[in-house]
């Protein structure tokens, strides 16, 4: 690796360029190790080892405060999930309904207001700043806000005119939640959006409306097909934020009324932090991971197949 | 995720901004969805920040009329001086300046120095290294939070005294755990790689056979050229350190260690003889909220662009 070494190691009879060259490479290899080391050795101290750790405690009886050695037991953990655990059941089924609402509406809202914010008209920046706005501020402040307005004596009913404890009924609390976070996560979508859209090569529509399509046409036969790799990336990165969702729950109904809103993450960390059951929230960390991981995949195979 | 997340590339500048000329003065009836909804955006946080000036019995009286969101009617600093009595705000604040602070200055050098290694210097196991930190960031912190509580809990840790230091083992209730985490981050080491990437080669051969070493090609001669990412990279990292919560919830018990996301939860079962104390609970969400969206505000230009090249494609 030093340069000591490597001198020698040129032929004597070489020309004094690749000579030098090769001393410049080596002290370039060492730099590229140099340069990436401190990252590697973080990424793989606070990720690589926690992901394996997650592979080897779900398969123990680890506690978070014990000192012991956890004990191997077996598949325990999982058989315990899938049939000794109904909260695990009702976690996977509320995050599936979130999933399967929040995804699309968030997207097509998102769509919506980026095809809104994409006219060059006066104040149209105004509009791109006020819509991203609930974005900036922290989901944990927008639960707290909106846990205040969902109230029975709150600011929602007192605007409908109706007369619902939201976040206390088991058929509204869910809804009430999926509402909160489209409203708080819609901003980020229209920017990606509003950045797909951009990127279409103007040309297109002129060629198009020469040609005689309407503007639905060219939103069908443009925009849309340009907007492909756009929406790869945004389905895949709501479902994700989607399938994670914790904040909000443990802010506002902590998974109740009778888990009517407890979410898979929400049940890891209270098995695995709250209760210290390290072993079965590492468990129960690896069933999340390989469904995350299949549905991205699920994901990409299927936007893939129709190019 | 290596070809859904594409490289930044300079954004069409009307994703931030339209030039003067082709601004059209829009049709009056163009305005009204476009009002409506930001009317429904904005009302959350008017109400947020009206109701934090308001004494308790007129936040519930106002609730049934637009008074809701207007600061109108018997004003006053009142609950944020209630609420600092109640809450070591200041103490949280001041935890999470230095947190953010440090996760972003750190991680701007370290991230960036890889990518400048794994964008320009040709050393073994380079794309490999690419690919691989590429791959971490299908996997949600979420995933694998609970093991990592695990894990820092038995990492040794140097702790200094007045007469020398210790070696405890466990991070829990430190700034460490806060910030040393969370410093290495894959999506910036990405944004940087591609940044470096597009500035020629021939910049650094030159430096090079002048003399320099190549920590001052990258900090003196490459580095300057790609000031843009620096900033995109900073604002995505500052983001969501200041609104972190789950992380801190987990690693941290003792009070004056809380961020000031995890402060919020002082208020969660925080019922007086009158009830909620929403006044206070409104004071405090309007302080760690304000000057985010002050930042968010002047410098919404970087911050909407930093946003977009996280997801434009190539």
């Amino acid at each position: 690796m030093s340069t000591t070494q490597a001198a020698p190691a040129a032929p004597e009879e070489a020309a004094p360029l690749p000579m030098r060259r090769s001393r410049l490479h080596n002290n370039e290899r060492r730099a590229g190790i140099g340069f990436t080391a401190p990252a590697v050795l973080l990424i793989v101290v606070f990720l690589v080892i926690p992901v394996l750790l997650s592979f080897a405690l779900g398969f123990t009886n680890a506690r978070m405060g014990s000192m012991e050695n956890p004990g191997f037991t077996g598949l325990t953990n999982f058989v315990r999930a899938l049939t000794k655990d109904p909260t695990f059941w009702d976690a996977l089924r509320n995050i599936a309904i979130f999933v399967l609402v929040v995804v699309p509406l968030q997207g097509g809202l998102g769509l919506v207001l980026a095809l809104l914010v994409n006219q060059k008209i006066r104040g149209i920046t105004t509009f791109r700043v006020v819509f991203f706005m609930p974005v900036v501020t922290s989901m944990v402040v927008v639960s707290m806000l909106w846990k205040f307005m969902y109230q029975k004596d709150g600011l929602i009913n007192a605007i409908t005119g109706l007369n619902v404890d939201w976040l206390n009924e088991t058929h509204t609390a869910l809804p009430a939640v999926i509402v909160m976070s489209v409203w708080q996560g819609v901003g980020f979508q229209m920017i990606l959006w509003l950045s797909g859209l951009q990127s279409i090569n103007h040309d297109l529509y002129e060629a198009a409306s020469l040609d005689g399509a309407g503007r639905w046409q060219q939103f069908r036969n443009v925009t849309m097909p340009g907007l492909r790799p756009t929406f790869v990336f945004i389905f895949i990165t709501i479902t994700i934020s989607a399938f994670s969702l914790f904040t909000q729950i443990d802010v506002m109904t902590n998974g109740g009324p009778s888990n009517a809103t407890t979410t898979l993450v929400y049940h890891i960390i209270q098995m695995g932090s709250s209760r210290g059951d390290v072993g079965y929230g590492s468990a129960l960390s690896l069933i999340f991971f390989v469904i995350v991981l299949a549905v991205t995949l699920l994901q990409r195979f299927l936007t893939r197949e129709e190019d | 995720m290596s070809t859904t997340i594409a490289p930044p590339q300079p954004l069409p500048a009307s994703v931030i901004e339209q030039s003067r000329s082709e601004v059209k003065r829009g049709k009056w009836w163009t305005y009204i969805p476009l009002a409506l909804l930001a009317l429904s955006f904005m009302l959350p946080l008017l109400f947020m920040l009206s109701s934090s000036l308001k004494p308790r019995d007129q936040i519930l009286s106002d609730l049934t009329s637009w008074k809701a969101f207007l600061p109108v009617g018997d004003l006053s600093l009142d609950n944020f001086t209630a609420m600092f009595n109640r809450v070591p705000a200041g103490r949280f604040m001041l935890n999470s300046i230095i947190i953010t602070t440090l996760v972003v200055v750190l991680g701007l050098l370290v991230n960036s120095m890889a990518g400048f290694a794994l964008a320009r210097l040709r050393f073994r196991g380079r794309t490999v290294l690419l690919s691989a930190i590429i791959a971490t960031l299908i996997v949600p912190f979420e995933t694998y939070a609970i093991p990592m509580v695990y894990w820092v809990n038995r990492l040794p840790r140097i702790v200094l005294y007045s007469d020398g230091f210790a070696i405890e083992q466990g991070w829990s209730n430190s700034y460490e755990v806060l910030i040393i985490p969370f410093i290495a981050s894959a999506f910036s080491i990405f944004l940087f790689t591609q940044a470096y990437k597009s500035v020629p080669r021939e910049i650094d051969e030159a430096a090079r056979l002048d003399g320099a070493s190549w920590f001052r090609v990258y900090r003196s001669v490459v580095s300057p050229l790609i000031k843009p990412t620096f900033a995109t990279a900073a604002i995505l990292t500052f983001l969501p350190q200041w609104n972190s919560y789950l992380w801190p919830l987990l690693v941290v018990q003792k009070e004056e260690m809380r961020p000031v996301q995890v402060g919020m939860r002082y208020f969660f079962a925080s019922g007086t003889a009158e009830g909620t104390p929403w006044g206070q609970i409104m004071a405090y969400t309007s302080l760690i909220t304000v000057p985010v969206i002050i930042v968010f505000v002047i410098f919404q230009k970087q911050f909407i662009s930093s946003i977009a090249s996280s997801g434009v494609k190539g």
